[in-house]
């Protein structure tokens, strides 16, 4: 019946209301939320069912959209109309990094860190202009089907799965360990036992019906934690007075917090004293300069090098390309990317905006929320302070021990930005659940599509193409969704250990995803002459290089000194030249692609006609 | 020169113009990050204003700009879908 439901036309025509539905339902449930907590509802109840209550939506929508057919579950039957496709895309893109950690990352690194925000979106122009709309015309079902069919054989095919599962794999167990900490905060759990809940959470949205269930949770996702985003932005913004349009009018906010850090010293504090005063882990002070740009060409590069890392990388990464094989036509999926990066630049560009709101309301002495040169013990008498040191998430060190607080003695962990600045600006809780919301729906959104690419690359690519091409609809279905469980819970497994920060981790997707597939992608398309050996000799050089320069230079491994600045989150630039360099060499000295293959690549250039593979392969 | 080949000039024309705006907004103007900070736009300051928003609202429009003239150049050599979104 739903499957009925979810097949007809009539339900496409209808998105528009049906979503149109669904925001007003969610609206009309904040606005209950709000009236229950005047009422009393505790704070923790409050955060459940924030939770709880869009959690079961997204299930429910899982569902509706189960399929039984291997174009609805690999590419959602190519029907997803443009802008929601765009919604989808920017749900799928923005993880729980981008929801919490962005902020943060603006508030302690300033300009420098911004360097992300430029990378996270410009990378869009590349997807544009050179891989989505012809890997749309080739119709292929994953990443690895392209790099498979365009320069055949098994090996091309099989390296493809290769990068996409160590990038995509690297990727994800960033965002099932967000789910886990905003369901265990939220829900007053254990972490390790968050993390199993999300993963559940994940699996109930993408499981039945694949890449059309996880679609269509993408866009109420994206609506929850666009929501969760913009109303803080703009209630504390309006609250105080700082401006009705806090994107165009935080200038004097932006200055004033130049002058005040000139007035309060921009301190990098040692680590030894930092280590003396028991600073827990992961916990920063303010030391980089909000809007001033540092000197030199080195900084310069750094940024630069950030940026092209991140650009470079987005447009190499399966789980965002794969969104566009859902699109009804080569001319869609053009239009899809630019409504993809529109809806992303709603949150990215918001994200100054709340780290300066952020940081002005702790930094500035005329406000009632300044902390910074009031005396430490009138600080730790304010409630959320206490709160978020008693959780080790702040902390407050009196290097110099005049009892008042510096700006180098205020300590917080990044992710407590965009958490604790409701509370900071003494909004109502209702928003802190909002936002508790919002996190878990970009946290989730991401880790399906992710999952999905992975299981939907074995299952196709590894499975069906390789191991048993006999296999019938039921037989691959069955092992695409195990697969998904089996990834999703060794995600899982890996998340609950805590190996690694949010932030590394998913810097390092970009670069492996750079380094062994911009190129061979890229190239298929726009270069003839390319052929399966240099395809293969790009993929494996380049992941190989890459990952061997990330081991000599990452701070875990032997940590030591990067070349010309290129640390371990840019081992990408490293990976991607090796690729490049291989695939040209290696494609001149092999004879060239055959007739059929060069004609198929022509055929790949034009919008009109039938797709290269046909529509159930 | 075959309808096609005409085409994919073209076709690859509008990718390198795309491309170079891309480049100048994603990569040359952070090289001069410094200096661009002096100048000033809806009072803030340029550098800052251009990563926090200016550039990627370039990205935005450049991407919508370059759909559309795609779209033109392939109804020119008759190579448009019909009957589609």
């Amino acid at each position: 019946m739903a499957e009925k439901f979810i097949n007809q036309k009539g339900f496409i025509d209808n998105l528009p209301k049906i979503y149109g539905t669904y925001t007003g339902g969610f609206l009309a449930f904040i606005i209950l939320m709000a009236i229950a907590e005047q009422a009393g509802m505790t704070a923790k109840t409050i955060g459940i069912l924030f939770v709880a209550f869009t959690v079961c939506i997204y299930a429910l929508i899982g569902w509706l959209s189960r399929t039984v057919q291997v174009d609805a579950y690999y590419v959602a039957g190519r029907q997803v109309p443009t802008v929601f496709n765009g919604m989808a895309t920017a749900a799928d893109w923005m993880s729980g990094a981008s929801f919490v950690a962005m902020a943060g990352g603006i508030y302690f690194g300033g300009y420098t860190y911004m360097a992300f925000l430029v990378g996270w979106t410009g990378g869009y122009v590349l997807v544009s202009s050179l891989l989505a709309p012809y890997l749309r015309k080739f119709g292929c079902y994953t990443v690895p089907d392209f790099i498979g069919t365009r320069y055949g054989g098994t090996a091309a095919r099989f390296w493809a799965v290769v990068v996409l599962v160590l990038a995509s794999f690297t990727y994800v167990t960033a965002q099932i360990n967000a789910t886990g900490t905003i369901a265990s905060r939220a829900l007053g759990i254990p972490f390790e036992l968050g993390v199993w809940i999300g993963l559940v959470s994940i699996l109930l949205c993408s499981m039945l019906g694949g890449m059309r269930a996880v679609t269509w949770t993408q866009v109420a996702q994206y609506i929850v934690l666009i929501i969760a985003y913009l109303i803080p932005v703009f209630w504390i913004s309006n609250k105080n007075g700082f401006g009705f349009f806090p994107h165009l009018m935080l200038a004097d906010e932006v200055n004033r917090l130049a002058d005040l850090e000139a007035q309060f010293g921009l301190v990098k504090n040692a680590a030894a004293d930092i280590t003396a005063a028991g600073v827990p882990g992961g916990l920063a002070s303010i030391s980089n300069p909000h809007s001033g740009v540092p000197a030199g060409g080195m900084a310069a590069w750094s940024f630069i090098s950030l940026a092209i890392c991140m650009m470079v990388g987005t447009a190499s990464l399966p789980h965002i390309l794969m969104r566009y094989f859902t699109t009804p036509s080569v001319k869609a999926a053009r239009k899809s990317v630019a409504w993809s990066l529109f809806f992303i630049a709603l949150l990215y560009t918001s994200a100054p905006m709340l780290a300066t709101l952020s940081k002005i309301s702790l930094l500035d002495p005329n406000l009632p929320t300044g902390l910074i040169g009031k005396p430490i013990a009138e600080v730790m008498q304010i409630e959320w302070v206490n709160a978020w040191i008693n959780v080790k998430q702040a902390f407050i060190a009196d290097f110099n021990g005049d009892g008042v607080l510096q700006l180098n003695e205020w300590f917080m962990r990044g992710d407590v930005v965009v958490l604790a600045t409701p509370e900071v600006a003494g909004l109502p809780y209702v928003i802190s659940g909002l936002v508790a919301a919002g996190g878990m729906a970009a946290a989730m959104s991401t880790a399906d599509g992710l999952i999905l690419a992975i299981a939907n690359a074995l299952s196709h690519d590894i499975y069906y193409k390789i191991v048993d091409p006999k296999a019938d609809v039921r037989k691959r279905l069955l092992v695409a969704r195990s697969l998904l469980v089996v990834i999703g819970a060794a995600g899982a497994y890996i998340a609950s250990m805590r190996i690694t920060s949010i932030l590394g981790a998913v810097a390092w997707a970009f670069d492996f995803a750079m380094s062994g597939l911009f190129f061979p992608l890229v190239l298929g398309v726009w270069w003839k002459r390319a052929t399966r050996e240099g395809a293969i000799a790009g993929m494996i050089l380049g992941l190989g290089s890459g990952t061997a320069y990330l081991i000599y230079v990452g701070p875990k491994f032997m940590a030591q000194t990067p070349w010309l600045g290129i640390d371990h989150l840019r081992f990408g630039i490293i990976g991607a030249s090796v690729s490049l360099i291989a695939m040209v060499v290696v494609s001149l000295m092999t004879p060239e692609p055959d007739k059929a293959t060069q004609k198929m690549v022509d055929e790949v250039r034009i919008p009109s006609g039938k797709t290269i593979l046909s529509g159930t392969h | 020169m075959s309808n096609k080949e005409k085409h994919w000039e073209k076709t690859k024309g509008l990718m390198i113009t795309t491309l170079i705006i891309w480049f100048i907004f994603s990569i040359v103007i952070f090289m001069f990050g410094e200096s661009l900070n002096s100048g000033s736009f809806l009072g803030y300051p340029l550098a800052y204003y251009m990563c926090a928003q200016g550039s990627i609202v370039v990205f935005v429009v450049l991407i919508f700009w370059f759909a559309n003239r795609q779209e033109k150049i392939d109804e020119e050599f008759g190579f448009a879908e019909r009957g589609d979104d």
